[in-house]
């Protein structure tokens, strides 16, 4: 079990949000720490994995619980 | 880490439409570590002066369906474009830039722009640019 350093809920926000506000408090962390990022948009399921690999960010596990989509990402 | 990817928008337009895709990919470029440039230009010249995003309307006829789409807008919680250009330049990589033909063609004064304009260029600084951008649109 992953052990979760920050939270970010964007449910309810669409594109750009949930990326615009991960990226924001990826900025803010330290390397290493554990994000738990929340979605409802659709289009973050593609969108979230996209901006890890562009920004060196590791995606460790995506979930879909109903339309909630659950990222979990180590800051790099 | 490699040399960051470039992105390079000629903005045209000033429509509601357009300057909503147009400040979705800059936001969303400058998180993915891209280096975002807008060239404003013709019509896009009015969305960079002061107050400029704020009245920005639907096009022709659909100007009359304005305030309907901006409540669809706010309910859908999707920020204002003054909001997102505030969020893309929180970035640090989205950069403004000023067609200065337009400027004199349109007689706009440096004053009238907004002061987050990086600079007033020609032709010659977009292609520089643009060259050597991973991707171009002109919008």
């Amino acid at each position: 079990m992953v052990e979760v350093d920050i939270e970010v809920d964007s449910r309810g926000t669409f594109c750009p949000m949930p990326i615009v506000q991960i990226n924001k408090v990826a900025k803010n962390a330290s390397s290493g720490e554990i994000i738990r990022l929340m979605a409802t948009d659709p289009g973050s399921e593609r969108d979230v994995p996209a901006w890890t690999q562009k920004t060196g960010n590791e995606l460790i596990e995506t979930t879909q619980n109903g339309d909630t989509f659950e990222f979990l990402i180590r800051v790099k | 880490m490699t040399e960051p990817k470039k992105l390079a928008i000629i903005v045209h337009s000033n429509t509601l439409d357009k300057l909503y895709p147009i400040l979705f990919l800059a936001s969303t470029g400058g998180a993915m570590d891209m280096e975002v440039n807008l060239f404003f230009t013709f019509w896009g010249m009015n969305a960079i002066k002061k107050g400029g995003l704020d009245s920005a309307a639907l096009p022709g006829l659909m100007r009359i369906g304005t305030g309907m789409m901006k409540r669809k807008i706010k309910n859908t919680k999707v920020p204002t474009l003054t909001k997102l250009l505030e969020m893309a330049r929180m970035t640090d990589q989205v950069k403004l830039y000023a067609c200065s033909t337009t400027m004199e063609l349109m007689d706009i004064s440096k004053d009238e722009l907004i002061p987050e304009v990086d600079g007033i260029v020609g032709a010659a600084s977009f292609l520089s640019i643009a060259q050597d951008a991973d991707v171009q649109l002109f919008i």
